[in-house]
């Protein structure tokens, strides 16, 4: 029972980080129909500043808290920083082509910010400082739930209420969903629709950088391709729940936690990535709109 | 005023791109000793280089918005200069002459290891072909390309490993197991649109890796299959010289096969049917066109042309492993087809002799292929979507109708 507890505990935080990053691919798919395939690398980029951050801080002697904080802070500006920017470099001269063309760029934008971190950085793994402090009330469950777990459930928890209310109840949320509903309409009724594009990437971009925070600080190790595969998890979370549906995204991220926790431990852990995939591929082959998704029909 | 305000816009882009560059590009840490390095010579590069390069992406944005209109204008009317070389017989017959005659030559003019990457560069173009299928004609983003590849060269090392089995007798079985698992992949994602179909066909492709990297007892594992046969000259063994020129002939011979068969096969009415549910699904199904089957097909056609590859790879290198086949092998047949032009064949021809052998002369530059191949999709996309040869549109000239009600030829 232990065991299961333990596992259960596990999928939620991977769950929730996953979850994280499948917000992100789910407001701009919601917005412009584009799956961002560079958004892993925005997590990716997101890590690495912040161990940046974190390594000269502690070279100039800052305490722990601040540290965390301000290494995430930075994380946070950078990613969504370079999140705008791809958008500017590799979306937005693409608005009104075919449809193939944006996921082209996409890729190659993911690929060429894979190799920018590689060639400036290393392709070594780094290791990543565990920025998050070990609670005192934690120690009794050590072995099933860690502080760093914890903290990863609550900042995800937090800032997903965060999110929900900034989207249902603030005008930039309602010109979102405006946006995501009609883009036409939504100019018409004078909404800027390209700003709200690029609200939408710098919002996801510090999504991907907080998960990307996070989980690095859990795993304790970073190198340029953590972004890749995470990527490619957070896309099967935000289809799982159904594209375009914000609860959908955490939904997903959490049911894709489970599954691959409870497959990795009782199954094998060899084939852990293979579960995500063998998933993405039976969802999208028997329920492709996902789980709360509406299946539209296509208009001719 | 207008010069002013460009050189405002360029700095601000280079401050722009500095301070997002700062800490990848400037400082590097190194954790387990506590250094770090600070490398402000980057950013002076960086400053430079976004600073000039702004000038030029905001020209070339400029020169595109212009030519859009322009085309619209008078409707164009110039033939491309590759279309006009085709055309033009005095100048097709010599250029393919020399082509031949460099082809022929090549072996006994250059070293074992120039002769190796012109192989190389060839086999890429019978993969950038066989892609071509599935994503330029058939308009099937496949970005788990490399997984058909990998079935080839597994068929290959495991047959011979275990079996012992020659390179000429598993060269029609890599392209069958290749057709079968693009038939495989293909069933279930039929229903798949457009992006959907990419993440799909990537995530197989992973699946296909991960296998081969963890069932031990079947692939190997990691380590891979070492000591596979390479062809042999009708039962004959051939040394290391020899048979590099001899895999060289080999790949000219399947490269001009594949050109020939995809050729015939765009102008074919299968070919035609891709084209058309490229274009649109649903007025291609109400003009009789069974979606299913056409899809299978260019899914299957293309995978037969890696499965090949997937042979002649295991029995070029005599030496396998799962990391030969990650997802960025895809991304380079891509960008091939991407920079080519898709559904173009001399397109994909000259983007695979551009994308392999230029780095591989360019040495300075090896270091940042991945780079450079990210950079023109991106590029590529944004300025000059059709690639460097644009697929000419088949068309058809109508004479018109005589006054008298006679059709004239």
């Amino acid at each position: 029972m232990e065991y299961f507890i333990q596992l259960f505990l596990g999928g939620l935080t991977r769950g929730s980080i996953y979850a994280l990053i499948a917000l992100g691919y789910t407001m701009v798919y919601g917005i412009i129909e584009l799956i961002n395939f560079a958004h892993g690398e925005i997590y990716t980029i997101g890590a690495f500043t912040a161990l940046i951050t974190a390594s000269v801080l502690t070279l100039y002697g800052f305490n722990e808290i601040s540290i965390l904080i301000l290494a995430s802070l930075v994380a946070v500006i950078y990613s969504s920083a370079y999140g705008f920017t791809i958008e500017k470099i590799a979306y937005k001269p693409l608005r009104h082509a075919p449809r193939l063309s944006p996921l082209i760029s996409a890729i190659g934008m993911s690929v060429f910010l894979q190799n920018y971190v590689l060639l400036a950085q290393t392709s070594d793994f780094l290791p990543f400082p565990g920025l998050v402090p070990e609670f005192q009330f934690m120690k009794k469950y050590e072995h099933i739930f860690s502080s760093t777990e914890l903290m990863i459930f609550l900042t995800t928890s937090v800032v997903m209420i965060i999110l929900t209310l900034v989207i249902k109840f603030t005008k930039i949320g309602k010109a979102m969903r405006a946006t995501a509903q009609d883009r036409k309409m939504a100019m018409l009724v004078g909404v800027d629709v390209n700003r709200i594009v690029s609200i939408t990437f710098i919002i996801g971009s510090a999504l991907a950088a907080i998960g990307g925070v996070l989980i690095a600080s859990h795993i304790g190790q970073i190198n340029f391709y953590i972004g890749f595969i995470a990527g490619i998890k957070a896309f099967t979370a935000a289809v799982l729940g159904g594209i375009g549906s914000i609860p959908g995204a955490v939904l997903g991220g959490f049911i894709l936690g489970w599954t691959e926790s409870f497959a990795t431990g009782y199954v094998s852990s060899d084939y852990e990535d293979v579960f995500a995939f063998a998933l993405l591929v039976l969802i999208l082959i028997f329920r492709p709109a996902g789980i709360l998704g509406k299946s539209k029909a296509q208009k001719v | 005023m207008r010069k002013l305000s460009e050189i405002k816009k360029s700095f601000l882009a280079s401050i722009w791109f500095m301070f997002l560059t700062f800490p990848i590009m400037v400082i590097r840490v190194n954790p387990i000793e506590k250094v770090v390095e600070w490398r402000w010579r980057n950013m002076v590069f960086v400053g430079v280089g976004s600073f000039i390069l702004s000038f030029v992406w905001r020209y070339m944005i400029r020169q595109k918005e212009s030519g859009l209109k322009k085309n619209r204008a008078d409707d164009r009317h110039k033939t491309p200069f590759i279309q006009r070389v085709r055309e033009e017989r005095r100048l097709f017959i010599p250029l393919i002459a020399v082509l031949s005659v460099l082809g022929v030559s090549f072996p006994f003019i250059f070293s074992a290891y120039q002769v190796n990457i012109m192989t190389t560069a060839l086999m890429y173009v019978v993969l950038g072909l066989g892609l071509n299928i599935v994503v330029g004609l058939a308009g099937l983003l496949d970005l788990g390309y490399v997984a058909f590849y990998a079935v080839g060269a597994y068929t290959y090392g495991l047959l011979n490993h275990h079996f012992g089995l020659g390179f000429w007798a598993v060269l029609p079985a890599g392209a069958f197991m290749g057709a079968l698992f693009g038939i495989l992949l293909g069933f279930p994602v039929l229903r798949l649109r457009g992006d959907y179909l990419a993440i799909v066909t990537l995530g197989f492709g992973e699946i296909i890796r991960l296998v081969l990297e963890n069932w031990n007892d079947f692939s190997f594992g990691p380590s891979g299959i070492a000591n596979i046969d390479r062809p042999s000259f009708f039962g004959a063994q051939l040394s290391l010289q020899n048979a590099t020129v001899y895999i060289y002939f080999l790949m000219i011979a399947i490269a001009l096969f594949t050109v020939f068969v995809v050729n015939r096969l765009q102008n074919s009415r299968i070919g035609r049917a891709w084209v058309a549910l490229r274009e649109d699904e649903i007025a291609c199904e109400a003009m009789g066109i069974d979606k299913t089957k056409t899809k299978l097909s260019a899914f299957a056609l293309g995978a037969t042309w890696a499965g090949m590859m997937g042979v002649l790879f295991a029995a070029k290198t005599t030496f396998i492993n799962p990391a030969s086949f990650t997802f960025l092998e895809s991304a380079i047949i891509l960008s091939i087809v991407v920079l080519g032009g898709m559904g173009s064949i001399t397109g994909v021809i000259i983007g695979a002799f551009v994308l392999i052998l230029l780095p591989e002369y360019l040495r300075a530059f090896s270091e940042y292929r991945m780079l450079l191949f990210g950079a023109i999709l991106v590029i590529m996309m944004v300025f000059r979507p059709q690639g460097i040869i644009s697929n000419v549109r088949r068309t058809y000239k109508f004479a018109g109708i005589n006054i008298s009600g006679e059709q004239s030829k």
